[in-house]
């Protein structure tokens, strides 16, 4: 239809005019979704973003849009619009791995709910990103399938263990990915990709197909390159599901006229003491610094406040989630679905079950698992999972007291912008302390978001800022982040992943 | 009947020690779907067709837990009088198992649904006293059952030694309340009888609430008993062994007999017991080691983070409280009323498992103590030979009601309905069908019956002249004669009516 419609310019656009577009029949789902599928074959050989892309699925997808609307049947919200989704998601008869080895060749018979949810909205599914294996680590070289490379720096990490949907919005291969933030695997590669990624309230979006990695701390939530667009695909996601107990069955925040509202006056804005300092890079703090003075001038009041114990939450973490993963991967045990290994026909199933978890998890997995079950055992379980779990109360409780005196709390998304690949590899403790200033709300099962607010000075990488809002208020991030946006693109003249180089 | 007689051993454990018994009984609920998911748990059907992505733990499945296996809890928690936690949650229990599909089993850890309640039992003892004993009950709790795995090849028909396994996941994921009594006590000689008044009259109480079959041959109802011996006097208890495969009630009093022999001899010997699970064998009567439970075995439980806690709104426990069923005790004191039973004869139904279909059959138009005659004797008879439960045999209470009403009405005598219960059990159709099949009918004809009177009395002379002289019991040698010459055709009572009327006395 609109000849003049080039590849550069279908994928530079926004998930919000796409969907626009396609309503109004400027440009077909078909076209949108062969453009992007263009685009990852000409640059995802250098980001490695995806692990499987489903070019006939996702066609396929993108005509039966386009035939709906031809029919005038009424369309989703982002009706034609291709998303990327992290391999952790259950796709029916989509390979889905959890990036683990373990899971090679596994093709699900179901659609997990967020998929469903994709549908409903008449999105298109391009494929399944890359992560760390079973979203365990900050910059998805944890991988069984090796690592995704930053579009910013093709040698530094895009962030973990949602690397893969934050570079693929980056790379501009898909306007829209999903993420899951355990600890921070939506945030913080947002945040090194200069990206949007939202952590909604804990039972926000439904858990169902999501591959657990840690069930009280898993959340779905959506990437974008804008607020906006993570605001319309958040809409899409968010919602009770009678197949997770978890979920909540609560009316769901507004998003999206929180998005359009983008207005701080009068608002309280918490800085919390313990999320700055020594820890955190000189860029990364001066950057930090001007974006609170841009809401402060945009009418806002910032509040100094202290979460004293957020000190311990990255132990905590620590203790809580390798429990739940030593539990919940134990059923990759060769029997069922997935790789087996060592059924030479004398071994016991034992055997086959330790040589298929032997050969099929990767490093940082088997240390996790260890650590896990180390927790969980009798004697030490009241030392560990239960004194975590303590912690955990108080973090919340820290939370709440702060959230009694302001709206909403900021703090950088990271203490660092993106890493070289291969740096922190050997060093998990360093790597751990990406997340420190993540870790807090996964606990507590509140929101946050991330949005890019520059570039550091020292080395040009993008730059977080992370919005934590208290439960169920998952409105105000975005009412608080499209403010901030709006300044900052004025500021710039457009969004700074327009700054990203050119792949 | 064997069992009825002391065993010499046995009465030397008891002299020498003092049984300590626990018991862990699994109910499958009779729920229509899954504890966590939506598949149906009907028994029977096709491997692996009652099956999700959450009942397979396929990864990214969530469980979501099956409101009317709650409450079906609540009730048996109820009647076993325990208290209904407010606030309790689910708990993951994790060892690796190809028949548990997550490998790990959702299960209640330290916060059970029901806890702190009894179970009044009724045992007659040496004396033959009547005795109530309380078996106090620990806890009431839920969880999934596991697969079904099935070793072919091999000689040993366990998983090693097999050439391989299969799984049948239909049963996983079936809701199963485990009933967890506490240590019971004092029973002494009549520890075997308490622990089957206690399986007996739980099922009774389950069944009584309509939320399982509790048929323990299907596995339904499934009890592990747990036996110790401590010498006499001492209050430490000694090591205990948990004996699994009791299928059947009778076995429950038989594992726990065979156990504290075992274990007496053992001890008696100088050696310790092992703590280990035990196999009891229905053919043989006694036990054998299975697994041995170490210790060491870690489950690593912790709270199920799939799972919101449940909370039972109290107002809806006690609407549930209010709509229990008549209680099998109350019932069980109404009928003993109105059938106007002494406790003996009473316990006596109870203890066979015999009240329901004592009363289908009194439903059925029989009178209670006819009722009663079959099921205790004839029938009770060939369960046990049959190692099943009187429910189980292929006969119903109508036709036993029919039978009764045969020989009521002078078709059939005693022995004749023996023949036709043989025959409906074989599958002959109903009684009536069995009759006329086989001939059975008793002779009603009087003239070959008076022809046999009448040489009876001719050969009897002495016995006639006691008759006639106001001895009418003694016209038992007679009728017996005649009895021996139709073969058992005639009706007894017929031959009595008969004799009398040609004596010319009065009955």
């Amino acid at each position: 239809m609109s000849a003049t419609t080039g590849a550069m310019h279908l994928t530079r656009r926004s998930a919000t005019e796409l969907a626009t577009a396609i309503a109004a029949g400027e440009v077909t789902a078909r076209e949108v979704t062969d453009e992007h599928l263009a685009r990852i074959d000409a640059v995802d050989g250098s980001i490695h973003a995806f692990l499987h892309v489903d070019y006939e699925g996702a066609r396929a997808q993108a005509d039966a849009v386009d035939a709906k609307r031809a029919a005038g049947g009424p369309l989703g919200p982002l009706a034609g619009v291709p998303v990327a989704l992290k391999d952790v998601f259950t796709q029916k008869g989509v390979p889905t791995t959890a990036g683990s080895r373990i899971l090679e060749g596994w093709r699900p018979p179901y659609d997990s709910t967020v998929v469903s949810r994709l549908r409903d909205a008449d999105c298109v599914i391009l494929g399944k990103t890359n992560m760390d294996e079973f979203a365990m680590g900050s910059s998805t070289e944890h991988s069984g399938y090796g690592p995704t490379h930053n579009p910013w720096d093709t040698d530094r990490i895009p962030g973990g263990s949602g690397g893969g949907s934050a570079a693929a919005v980056a790379a501009f291969e898909a306007p829209l990915a999903i993420g899951t933030d355990t600890g921070g695997s939506i945030r913080q590669p947002a945040s090194v990709t200069g990206t949007v990624g939202v952590k909604p309230t804990y039972g926000g979006v439904s858990r169902f197909g999501l591959i657990a990695l840690a069930s009280s701390l898993d959340q779905a939530g959506p990437c974008a390159r804008s607020v906006m667009d993570a605001a319309l695909l958040h809409q899409a996601l968010a919602g009770h599901d009678p197949k997770d107990s978890t979920s909540l069955d609560l009316e769901v925040p507004d998003v999206v006229a929180a998005a359009k509202r983008a207005d701080v006056r009068g608002m309280r804005i918490g800085l919390v003491s313990q999320l700055s300092g020594d820890g955190y890079q000189p860029g990364v703090r001066q950057r930090f610094d001007e974006a609170v003075e841009i809401l402060t001038n945009l009418g806002a009041e910032p509040v100094e406040v202290s979460c004293p114990n957020f000190e311990y939450a990255l132990a905590a973490y620590y203790l809580i989630l390798p429990s739940e993963a030593s539990s919940n991967l134990a059923r990759f045990d060769g029997m069922r679905f997935g790789i087996r290994v060592g059924d030479d026909g004398d071994a016991n199933v034992e055997e086959v079950m330790s040589a298929t978890r032997a050969a099929g998890f990767g490093d940082e997995v088997k240390r996790r698992i260890m650590l896990g079950t180390y927790a969980l055992s009798s004697g030490y379980y009241d030392a560990y999972y239960g004194q975590a779990q303590k912690v955990r109360t108080l973090i919340a409780r820290d939370f709440d007291a702060a959230f009694s005196e302001v709206d909403v709390l900021l703090s950088p998304t990271a203490p660092t912008t993106a890493f070289k690949l291969g740096e922190k590899l050997d060093d998990p403790l360093a790597m751990y302390l990406n997340d420190v200033a993540t870790i807090p709300v996964n606990l507590a099962g509140n929101a946050a978001m991330s949005l890019p607010i520059g570039l550091a000075p020292e080395d040009g990488l993008p730059v977080g800022l992370q919005i934590m809002a208290p439960s169920m208020a998952d409105d105000r991030l975005y009412n608080v982040g499209a403010a901030l946006e709006t300044a900052l693109r004025d500021k710039w003249g457009h969004l700074l992943i327009e700054e990203a180089p050119a792949l | 009947m064997s069992t009825a007689t002391v065993n010499p051993d046995f009465a030397t454990a008891i002299s020498n020690y003092d049984p300590v018994l626990g018991f862990e009984v699994h109910v499958e609920l009779s729920t229509n779907s899954k504890m966590f998911c939506g598949c149906p748990t009907d028994f029977g059907a096709a491997p692996n067709t009652h099956v999700c992505p959450t009942c397979v733990g396929l990864p990214g499945s969530l469980p979501v837990v099956n409101e009317a296996a709650v409450e079906a809890t609540i009730k048996i928690g109820l009647a076993l009088n325990c208290d209904i936690a407010e606030w309790c949650r689910f708990a993951r229990k994790n060892y690796f198992y190809p028949d548990m599909p997550k490998d790990y089993q959702i299960s209640q850890y330290d916060e059970p649904l029901c806890s702190n309640g009894y179970l009044d039992v009724d045992v007659v003892d040496e004396a033959g006293e009547h005795r109530t004993v309380r078996v106090e009950i620990e806890r009431v709790h839920m969880e999934e059952d596991t697969g079904k795995l099935l070793h072919t090849g091999g000689d040993t028909g366990r998983i090693h030694g097999a050439d391989y396994s299969l799984v049948d996941y239909n049963r996983a994921g079936v809701p199963l309340i485990e009933i967890v009594t506490k240590t019971i006590e004092g029973t002494g000689a009549l520890a075997p009888e308490v622990g089957k008044a206690y399986v007996t009259q739980l099922r009774e109480l389950v069944r009584s609430l309509n939320v399982s079959d509790v048929r323990m041959e299907q596995g339904s109802l499934r009890c592990d008993a747990n036996v110790s011996l401590m010498p006499k006097g001492a209050s430490e208890w000694g090591t205990r062994t948990e004996t699994k495969n009791v299928n059947s009630l009778r076995s429950v009093e038989r594992a726990i007999r065979s156990e504290i022999i075992r274990q007496a001899e053992v001890l008696d010997a100088g050696g310790t017991i092992t703590q280990e699970t035990r196999h009891f064998h229905e053919t043989t009567g006694d036990t054998t080691p299975g697994r041995e439970k170490s210790d060491a075995e870690d489950y690593r439980y912790f709270p199920e983070p799939d799972l919101i806690p449940i909370a039972a709104d109290p107002q809806w426990v006690e609407q549930l409280r209010a709509a229990l069923p008549e209680a099998p005790s109350l019932r069980l004191g109404r009928l003993q009323k109105e059938w106007g039973l002494s406790d003996f004869d009473m316990l006596a139904v109870v203890s066979s498992g015999a009240v329901d279909v004592v009363v289908a059959t009194v439903d059925a138009g029989a009178d209670q103590a006819a009722a009663r005659k079959w099921w205790l004797g004839e029938l009770t008879r060939i369960a046990n030979s049959e190692g099943v439960e009187l429910e189980a045999l292929a006969i119903t209470p109508t036709q036993v009601a029919r039978v009764v009403a045969l020989v009521e009405d002078g078709s059939l005598n005693d022995k004749l309905a023996r023949k036709v219960i043989e025959g409906v059990l074989a599958g002959e159709g109903e009684p009536d069908d069995v009759v006329a099949a086989r001939g059975l009918a008793v002779v009603s004809d009087d003239g070959p019956l008076i022809a046999a009177i009448d040489e009876a009395i001719a050969a009897n002379p002495d016995v006639v002249e006691k008759i006639a002289g106001g001895k009418p019991q003694a016209a038992g040698v007679i009728v017996g004669s005649v009895m021996k010459a139709t073969r058992g055709q005639a009706d007894a009572g017929r031959v009595r009516e008969l004799l009398f009327e040609k004596l010319g006395v009065d009955a």
